[in-house]
């Protein structure tokens, strides 16, 4: 398909969806951090309901939607947005056990990604990544963009299940699933983080743009402070970011 | 207070969903066939939050006076043993049983009562999302709270929508991924409505026929709404519902428009149905309008109709009869 980005393009009768970029990219999800927070600054009229993704950022209206589409237009050309400073965020510090039960398929992905199994737990534990967006099931996240070298594919077959709180890699990311739930991503470790929870005062603990450490914890470790932690964030430690 | 006497399964309460959370990854949710909702609300007035069971047969006690609405997939209806009209909404004393037994005839079934069930909302909203963990599916000896009510009996006009067929579609930005000739033939093809399908969507089968398209592996997770026609790896389609996940990597080869969604998420296994793009303009021209609503009143002609349903409600409450 040969397309030129941005793009503006109607999803369904009641939303236009404005895309950056056809695959991942740091730029591009920044830039859809960015302009989704500034069309909440200031919501033109007849929207709804604005929402970002990995590449994308959903316009949601009611109404015939007028000229929208125009007006986004303009809103996109008023500056450039991948260099805009992102909206306020958190900095998360979640402890995850990596390898072995928690961890069952860390081996198989070191040995894809072309590094020791102790290798892989440094770089995974020490990347500082980025909530992508939000997705698959409430308040889970796609986190990255880590290093060339966690390219991984998805498998071919899919896991039939991996736990609530379970670390996956594939494609620069890692996803904890907010939910037990099949994949084909690779489980390297686990976490005891909630990602939604309807009784907590704020149901869905991270946010796009959030940033998150996977800090390395023995399995014990991290089931003590779990629960210890009543807000059911698994122990994790977090800041406001400016 | 409604009691559940009896409760087959993944029977819930729904109303209109839980818009405003697509950011945090929490798909709207709410009655899977929106314009029987809207048909309740005409009937009441204030419909709220109702039962929506799909298909599984119910059966309610009323401790409330109370109007009670009955819309969606027809079910075969009785007050104590007296049949009641579908599509209608009837004045009921507390007390009163409430029988409801599917028909085959469409998949989501609706009771509301005159200005809704009462029980605190969760995130803005009383649906229950039972994959994203909210709400649980209803079981017997439940309560349902709501307030007294008196409304007249009515009937409400509602287009036939429980057989399938066309549906009519709205391209997505991933339509293009597909070749001019496999949306040729995806419009021509007749698919079956298969028997996997709940509130996150409905499988369609066709005879053999595969639409899958080039780099369908590397497309970059986007946004889903209900309505959407995805497409698997293997090509196979499935129409989302409202309980989809809000963001997914199949290509949408389009996206069912809101007049005919009720449609689709209504035929039954086995029910046939084919589909056709349409402009955007086409789909708003083709949203139906309010839903008009009479008194509902003994038409004669009803009547061998109506007697013949008596005589089913006679075999379980022979005794009162008696």
């Amino acid at each position: 398909m040969d397309e030129t980005f941005p793009r503006i393009e109607p999803l369904g009768e009641a939303a236009l969806l404005v895309r950056f970029a056809p695959r991942l990219d740091d730029a591009a999800n920044r830039t859809c951090l960015a302009f989704r927070a500034s069309l909440e600054e200031n919501r033109p009229e007849g929207v709804v309901e604005t929402a970002s993704s990995l590449g994308s950022v959903l316009v949601r209206y009611e109404g015939d939607g007028g000229n929208l589409d125009d007006l986004l237009r303009e809103r996109l050309a008023a500056c450039d947005w991948a260099r805009v400073a992102l909206p306020p965020r958190r900095f998360w510090r979640i402890p995850c056990s990596y390898g072995g039960d928690d961890g069952p398929q860390l081996t198989e992905a070191a040995a894809m990604a072309g590094v020791s199994e102790a290798e892989a737990v440094e770089a995974l534990s020490s990347a500082r990544v980025r909530v992508l967006a939000l997705g698959f099931a409430p308040g889970m996240p796609y986190l990255g963009i880590l290093p060339d070298v966690w390219d991984l594919p998805r498998q071919s077959g899919l896991t039939p299940k991996v736990p609530e709180g379970a670390l996956v890699v594939a494609v620069r990311q890692l996803v904890l699933f907010g939910t037990a739930a099949p994949t084909g991503w690779r489980q390297v470790g686990r976490t005891m983080f909630g990602c939604f929870d309807p009784s907590r005062a704020r149901p869905v603990a991270l946010s796009p743009g959030d940033e998150v450490v996977f800090e390395a914890v023995t399995s014990a470790e991290m089931q003590d402070r779990a629960a210890a932690d009543a807000d059911r964030h698994g122990g994790a430690t977090v800041e406001d970011l400016t | 207070m409604i009691e559940v006497l009896a409760c087959g399964p993944l029977v819930t309460v729904q109303d209109g969903g839980r818009p405003g959370w697509l950011a945090d990854g929490l798909a709207e949710g709410g009655a899977a066939d929106r314009r029987a909702l809207e048909e309740a609300r005409a009937l009441l007035g204030h419909a709220g939050a109702g039962i929506e069971t799909p298909g599984a047969p119910l059966r309610l006690k009323l401790h409330v006076n109370t109007t009670v609405a009955l819309t969606g997939a027809p079910m075969r209806a009785a007050a104590d043993g007296r049949a009641l009209a579908w599509n209608a909404c009837h004045p009921l004393p507390t007390g009163t049983v409430l029988d409801l037994r599917p028909t085959g005839e469409g998949v989501y079934s609706y009771v509301h009562v005159g200005g809704g069930l009462t029980m605190p909302e969760v995130l803005g909203s009383r649906s229950a999302h039972l994959i994203a963990g909210i709400g649980e599916p209803l079981a017997p000896g439940d309560s349902l709270p709501c307030a007294a009510f008196a409304g007249a009996a009515r009937r409400v006009a509602a287009a036939d929508r429980m057989g399938g067929g066309l549906l009519r579609l709205l391209p997505t930005p991933q339509t293009r991924m597909f070749s001019r000739d496999a949306i040729e033939r995806f419009e021509n093809a007749m698919f079956r409505r298969d028997a996997r399908g709940n509130r996150q969507g409905v499988r369609l089968t066709s005879d053999g026929q595969e639409f899958a398209t080039e780099g369908q592996l590397g497309l970059l997770s986007d946004f889903i709404l209900p309505g959407d026609v995805q497409m698997t790896g293997d090509g196979v389609p499935y129409i989302l519902g409202p309980e989809c996940q809000t963001t997914g990597g199949y290509p949408r080869i389009g996206s069912v428009i809101a007049a005919d969604l009720p449609r689709a998420l209504q035929a039954v296994p086995g029910a046939k149905v084919r589909f056709r793009f349409v402009t955007l303009a086409e789909a708003q021209a083709a949203r139906p309008g309010q839903p008009t609503v009479e008194p509902l009143t003994r038409d004669p002609a009803e009547v061998p109709d109506l007697l013949s349903l008596q005589l089913v409600g006679g075999v379980v409450s022979a005794r009162e009869d008696g």
